[in-house]
């Protein structure tokens, strides 16, 4: 049977014709916007690599195997994943090939007079029909001024004694406009990311930086960024003020963050001092400066046995937990010929508690600041070339010191304290600064996006809410000599409720009567 | 008085408001159940007469099929005339507590945010009593229309769910703001995301209602919940209604807003975060909704069907994204 039924083969240019005609149409459309919504799912469960690399890390960790497939479907990049954009661009097309046509046509209709008045009015959904003394030719004129008042389009006279008119073309222009400007939203964000960049740098308190690639800590731009796009200007990060809730139930939470900056806009230019606060980023030429997270850096001082100092200075910890309990190292290398290198791990806490539960820190201002550490020696392997942590020692060539009952060396410093380590060299704890992770960033093409978005949403609202309608109104002298005008209206749209159009039929005939009463009593006096 | 008493005071209120929203959802329940029994006993007694005529025809008794006797007066017209009153009676008490529940918990929110000096949605606890309010107010304006009052048993109980679970399980002691969130976006970004929530959750009511209906209608049931339903029609067509309200100010505010912010506050206006993420795809599912009804095989339950799955998508955007995943959005307090 089914030989029987098939169709000729398609050639190439009909198969071609067949899947535009699929990839347009509105069940495709649909099934495209599900299948975008359901792709998206996987990047918002997993931990993508853009956003939390650490995350992606840990993960892999985990689960090795699963990792490796992962990997293969690209579930650790879902948003730049090559499936995802064959989903979105494939939704573009559809949405582009769709939306042409239609304007095209809208085009020519908004261009077209609205039609003729069907035959028999009376089998529209909405229909009224009056009897009046004026002639057919004044009710007609009025009709138009009637309809004119409500802002219909009408239709120039034909002469078959009945007003043509239409109103609400602007929906299906708003329609129009909503998809053609979600094209250039994705365009704008699209070509954006191929200009844009953003870069990570933290900054002690008391130091700063210059915002060239080389000092950054981590950078991701477009393939389009050019590094002299940057702006040459440096900073020093003179205070940085953390507040935090002292007492209720939210004690401890993050209350205000405030970074007091020398601003110097240009390699010569006069210094200027800023603030940046969360929500208050500093702008300059395009290119936004944030605080992105907080930290504490103590500042430890490194002696050998004769008093040399080998270190100084303070040393970014990371936090921890929410009472900015933070870890970090400091590493000292000392040259060969005099011995080994130093290796300090550290846990610094603002509010230190000692309790039986152990070290801890109960509020994340410093009231309280202590460090607890312990020390290694050995080769810290910084001249190798491999690429190392700033806030992890690598132990491989390292040995713990042991302290005078053999048990791994441990110290607990308050600030001005100073510990000696077993090979006789001294650690001062001599105080800690805040430390604050910018970030500095541009977004290329946002203010289109944001503009084709506007548009997007007004034109949006025009197809939401907007009804096309049609009504005519129709004069013609009846069987007993007065005139019976017939009033009705069509809607066009799909979700107009029927009472609507009804009422507006009565509307339209009520103004059209007091019009009528209005010109006859001018004519009486 | 101490402004932390009086948002701790809200609480009580609002527990105040889950009582009255009970009281008007047991009356909206009388109403639709003694309109049941009316319909029920005016469909027996219809049949009852035409058996009756029969019997009569056949000089037969009638005694064997009177079974709602005591409902049925002899010499009665319209057996059923008191029974409509009552429902009637009922539906009105139930309209006043219903208002009554709506000044209660609007007095409630008002406090909480009175007492934190800031609008109500800065967590999950004072986002769900607002779009609770939210959703009642739409519910009041709905409840002037049949279609509105008959999904009253409904609306009702959702709302007194959402208010039960916000003072219980969600419930966060007033306090301020973590410094991200102090910014006058948050009054626009969140209040238009919690006015969209309120009118997608009512939508979504009626959207199960008109499948109900639907389904109802096809097997030509006369009784039963389905037949006390209004037509499928204008059941999908206030659904339509309300979500066309509910998708440009979701558009404007979590999407278009949100991202103006992001911009301002973590120099970037998209960065695929769980939340983000979330708002799109339910995004993505309510065009995909507006789609279906202008779809030819898609309207009617189909399309009610997509609202229902996009209305799944708000309700995890809201409470999954918040309980499960540990984005750049974890304010929720939980």
């Amino acid at each position: 049977m089914s030989t029987k039924t098939r169709a000729p083969a398609l050639k190439p240019v009909e198969f071609g014709r067949w899947i535009w005609r699929q990839l347009t149409s509105m069940r495709i459309a649909l099934m495209l916007l599900f299948l975008l919504a359901v792709a998206a799912i996987p990047g918002s469960v997993l931990p993508q690599s853009d956003i939390d690399p650490v995350a992606v890390s840990a993960f892999r960790a985990r689960n090795p195997e699963l990792s490796e497939w992962y990997d293969r479907l690209g579930m650790f990049d879902v948003y730049s994943a090559p499936w995802f954009a064959a989903i979105y661009l494939a939704l573009m097309v559809s949405l582009v090939g769709c939306i042409l046509p239609r304007t095209w046509q809208h085009w020519k209709a908004m261009r077209s007079e609205p039609p003729r008045a069907p035959r028999r009015l009376s089998r529209m959904p909405a229909y009224r029909q009056v009897e009046v003394d004026a002639t057919p030719d004044e009710v007609l004129a009025l009709a138009r001024a009637e309809l004119r008042s409500r802002r219909f389009k009408l239709a120039a006279d034909r002469g078959d004694g009945a007003v043509s008119a239409e109103a609400g073309r602007l929906r299906e222009t708003g329609n129009v406009l909503f998809h053609l400007c979600l094209v250039v939203v994705l365009l704008a964000v699209a070509g954006g990311g191929l200009f844009g960049y953003r870069a990570n740098v933290l900054i002690p308190e008391g130091s700063g930086f210059t915002n060239q690639v080389i000092q950054f800590d981590s950078l991701s731009a477009g393939p389009m960024f050019d590094q002299s796009d940057l702006p040459p200007f440096s900073l020093d990060l003179e205070s940085f003020e953390m507040d935090f809730i002292e007492s209720g139930p939210q004690q401890g939470t993050a209350d205000h963050y405030e970074a007091t900056v020398r601003f110097v806009p240009e390699p010569g230019a006069e210094p200027r001092t800023e603030t940046i606060r969360v929500n208050e980023p500093l702008e300059v030429d395009g290119s936004l400066i944030h605080i992105i997270n907080p930290g504490y850096a103590p500042a430890f001082t490194v002696r050998d046995a004769d008093g040399t100092i080998l270190a100084e200075g303070p040393v970014a910890f990371l936090p921890q937990d929410d009472n900015f309990t933070s870890t970090g190292v400091v590493k000292v290398q000392v040259p060969p010929e005099d011995g080994d290198d130093l290796g300090i791990e550290a846990v610094f806490y603002p509010t230190a508690v000692l309790d039986e539960k152990g070290p801890r820190s109960v509020f994340p201002a410093p009231r309280n600041p202590a460090v607890f550490l312990t020390a290694y020696h050995g080769d810290l392997g910084l001249d190798d070339g491999r690429p190392e942590s700033v806030f992890r020692l690598d132990l491989e060539r390292m040995q713990q010191f042991e302290g005078e009952n053999g048990e791994p060396y441990r110290k607990a410093l308050s600030v001005g304290d100073t510990a000696e380590l077993p090979n006789g060299s001294y650690i001062t704890f001599d105080g800690y600064v805040t430390w604050a992770n910018f970030q500095i960033s541009r977004n290329s093409g946002k203010e289109i996006a944001l503009v084709g978005a506007v548009v997007a949403v007004l034109g949006l609202m025009g197809s939401l809410y907007l009804r096309r309608r049609r009504v005519w109104v129709r004069a013609a002298v009846g069987e007993q000599g007065r005139t019976v005008v017939e009033v009705a209206g069509l809607h066009r749209a799909e979700n107009s409720a029927g009472d609507q159009l009804t009422d507006e039929v009565g509307a339209v005939t009520d103004g059209l009567m007091l019009r009528l009463n209005g010109s006859e009593q001018d004519r009486e006096s | 008085m101490d402004l932390d008493a009086v948002a701790e005071w809200s609480r009580l209120v609002v527990s105040a408001a889950v009582i009255v929203y009970l009281t008007a959802w047991l009356a909206f329940c009388a109403e639709a159940g003694t309109l049941s029994r009316a319909r029920r006993t005016a469909a027996a007694a219809q049949e009852h007469e035409r058996e009756l005529v029969t019997a009569g025809s056949h000089g037969a008794g009638a005694g064997a099929t009177s079974v709602s006797d005591d409902a049925v007066e002899p010499g009665h017209a319209h057996p059923s005339g008191e029974v409509e009153q009552q429902a009637e009676r009922m539906g009105r008490i139930g309209r006043v507590v219903l208002i009554a529940a709506t000044v209660v918990l609007a007095i409630g929110v008002s406090m909480r945010g009175l007492g934190t000096e800031r609008m109500p949605w800065g967590n999950m606890y004072e986002f769900s009593i607002t779009g609770a309010l939210v959703a009642s107010v739409v519910f009041l304006g709905l409840a002037r229309t049949a279609a509105g009052r008959a999904v009253a048993v409904w609306a009702v109980l959702l709302v007194f769910i959402t208010l039960g679970a916000a003072v219980t399980v969600l419930y966060v002691p007033p306090g301020p703001l973590q410094p991200a969130l102090e910014s006058y976006w948050l009054v626009i970004h969140v209040g238009m995301a919690v006015v969209a929530f309120g009118l997608f959750t009512v939508s979504a009511v009626i959207s199960a209602l008109q499948i109900v209906a639907e389904r109802s209608a096809k097997r030509g049931a006369v009784h039963g919940f389905g037949a006390s339903l209004p037509p499928e029609r204008t059941l999908d067509r206030l659904a339509y209604r309300l979500t066309a309200v509910g998708f440009p100010i979701w558009t404007f505010g979590p999407l278009i807003l949100g991202a103006v912010w992001a911009e301002v506050s973590w120099g970037r206006f998209w960065g695929w975060d769980p939340k983000e993420v979330w708002a799109l795809i339910t995004w993505l599912a309510y065009a995909a909704y507006l789609h279906a009804r202008a779809t030819a095989g898609w309207k009617g339950s189909k399309a009610s069907v997509v609202a229902l799955i996009a209305y799944a998508t708000v309700l995890f955007s809201y409470f999954g994204v918040n309980i499960f995943f540990n984005g750049l959005h974890s304010y929720g307090g939980l």
